[in-house]
């Protein structure tokens, strides 16, 4: 018979390294070759810098212009506020800084439970809103592939499954945070090869928008 | 160890003649009613009961452990109703309580099983080599821990593992168990087992289900793990005093630090209180005195299964078990070459269409045509 604790140390041990070997496996695969498809060599005379427009297109991408926020509001406020949350319950929850402490040897300050489990909240309700709109909307449910929904709903079950293990809401509890650490593990298995490479790959195109238009001397 | 003059005493004459009042008598089982979750208006019930019980006969065996179960049981500031109990109980054979040696010894194991056939319980501490093993990493008398286990266990009545090596195996299962150590529930299926886990238990536990048995004569209700629910269906960290400093994220991270001197939570310490369902918290150790979390000292999760190879002492909960650092170094060292090795062969394939490539021109494509 397996055990809750049985399913505990099993998520928390071999099937954590199989996760973050995959994670990381795919990850650079996926980065590596990007980086080594390379670019044609422009013969043409730069008219300004790279990395430094690039690295302003990074962080004004953060800050939508006002157009884009009068056209899809909703989209805007509510996308910056799950992901800012998730970030922030991602890095700065103190169980999670103990577990990167003990991988990368770093650590920094975390924040206080009582907020880190409003954000947890907040964080759901986004994605719960953010989910109804795409369902709502004719144009954004039109674009919407299996992909997308089955992304949101790992995002959502992390976040939630997280939720409910602080709240101690299943019994035993190495069930529920059993379930919520491998929710976490097909989240990092299926990183890679779904569109949630993008928290990776976003960088990389807004810094190569960024420096594209750099070189040829005009403002993105 | 059989005494038969004081085996056929009822509890209640036996009480009394080593001198515990009425009073204190009755508090005990007001207690034991209240731990059991049980109504106040079960405690004259209970006092009935166990006024009225026959002292049961009780075999226990101790196998692969280290006698601080035993140590834990007998071992108290004062003696308490609850050692007393203890006391009337008819322990007719244990190793280190026991006067006989030898062949005396398991001699008054089998009378006990004999006189007592269907009705014994028996009570074991430690794990056992398994049915695989080598059986002489363990034996008593010439005789192997199984196969002793199996004898005693087929005319018992119920049997009791004490403490986490026999409920769970404990350190001898702890990894690479050299000694195939298995829990007692792994060999025994046929008997109805109580788990009372704990590296030791608490001492009131172990009274409060043979308390249960006494009055009731029947097992208290247990959970997945076959552990009372009375003792074991809270959590460490669910009836921990020191939650409110864990809901307000104030932490210890050191023996000495500011946290420390100040009895924060110990979660960053390593504590296993949220994954730990124990009675420590509520009944505390030595007579009420204090208990691991009050003495600064993060719980090591003792009453678990497993817990030894449950990640390290001092490490938080949610850290993963193994080293996740090498693992992702040579996981990313591995990604890193078979993407360079993929964009090389890429670069190949386009520099090879590239060199394969032949011009036409218009007018040799509409000859073609």
């Amino acid at each position: 018979m397996i055990t809750s604790m049985d399913f505990l140390l099993w998520a928390k041990g071999p099937m954590f390294q199989i996760a973050i070997a995959i994670f990381a496996i795919g990850t650079l695969i996926r980065l590596t070759e990007i980086f080594a498809l390379g670019r044609r060599h422009n013969y043409a005379e730069a008219r300004g810098g790279e990395l430094l427009p690039g690295l302003r297109t990074l962080y004004k991408r953060f800050h939508t212009d006002p157009g884009t926020l009068k056209r899809a509001p909703f989209d805007v406020v509510v996308g910056t506020l799950w992901h800012i949350g998730f970030i922030v319950v991602l890095l700065l929850f103190i169980p999670h800084v103990e577990l990167i402490k003990s991988t990368f040897g770093i650590a920094w300050p975390a924040l206080p439970n009582p907020i880190v489990d409003g954000i947890t909240a907040i964080t759901l309700f986004g994605l719960t809103a953010a989910l109804i709109h795409r369902l709502m909307h004719p144009v954004k449910r039109f674009l919407s592939t299996g992909e997308d929904y089955l992304i949101w709903g790992l995002t959502f079950l992390v976040v939630l499954t997280g939720y409910l293990a602080y709240h101690r809401v299943i019994n035993p509890y190495p069930l529920a945070l059993g379930v919520h650490i491998l929710t976490v593990e097909v989240f990092l298995i299926l990183l890679p090869f779904t569109k949630l490479t993008h928290i990776f790959t976003s960088f990389v195109a807004r810094w190569y928008t960024g420096a594209s238009f750099g070189r040829k001397g005009v403002q993105s | 160890m059989a005494l038969s003059n004081t085996a056929k005493k009822t509890l209640g004459e036996s009480l009394r003649d080593q001198g515990v009042s009425r009073r204190g008598f009755l508090k005990f089982c007001a207690a034991t009613a209240s731990m059991m979750a049980l109504p106040p208006s079960m405690a004259p019930a209970i006092a009935e009961a166990l006024e009225q019980a026959r002292r049961p006969s009780v075999i226990w065996l101790s196998f692969q452990e280290c006698t601080g179960c035993t140590e834990s049981l007998t071992r108290g500031f004062s003696p308490t109703v609850e050692n007393l109990i203890f006391d009337v109980i008819s322990l007719d054979y244990h190793h280190t309580l026991q006067a006989a040696a030898a062949v005396a010894a398991e001699q008054a194991r089998e009378q006990a099983m004999h006189e007592n056939d269907g009705e014994y319980l028996v009570i074991v501490d430690g794990s056992l080599p398994g049915p695989g093993a080598n059986p002489g990493y363990s034996t008593i008398a010439g005789i192997s821990n199984l196969q002793m286990l199996q004898d005693t266990v087929a005319g018992a009545a119920a049997v009791v593992a004490v403490g986490t090596c026999a409920a769970f195996g404990g350190l001898p299962k702890a990894d690479p168990n050299p000694s195939g150590a298995v829990a007692l529930s792994d060999v025994v299926k046929d008997k109805p087992i109580i788990n009372v886990s704990g590296c030791p238990p608490v001492p009131m536990v172990i009274t409060g289900v043979l308390a249960q048995y006494l009055t009731f004569g029947t097992l208290p209700e247990l959970d997945e793990y076959n552990r009372p629910l009375a003792f074991f269906g809270q959590s460490i960290h669910d009836r921990c005093y020191r939650r409110p400093f864990y809901d307000k994220g104030l932490f210890a991270e050191g023996f000495d630090d500011e946290g420390a001197k100040k009895g924060w939570c110990l979660y960053r310490m390593g504590c296993k209180g949220p994954m730990a369902y124990n009675a420590c918290a509520t009944m505390k150790w030595n007579g009420g005195v204090s208990w691991p979390i009050e003495s600064g000292h993060p719980c090591l999760g003792c009453s678990e299964p497993d817990f030894w190879d449950a990640g390290g002492f001092y490490k938080a909960l949610s850290v993963p078990i193994g080293d996740s650092g090498d693992v992702l170094l040579g996981a990313g060292a591995t990604g890193i070459a078979i993407g360079a090795a993929a964009g090389i062969l890429s670069r190949r394939k386009t520099a090879a269409a590239k060199a394969e490539h032949e011009p036409v021109t218009a007018d040799e494509l509409e000859q073609k045509l």
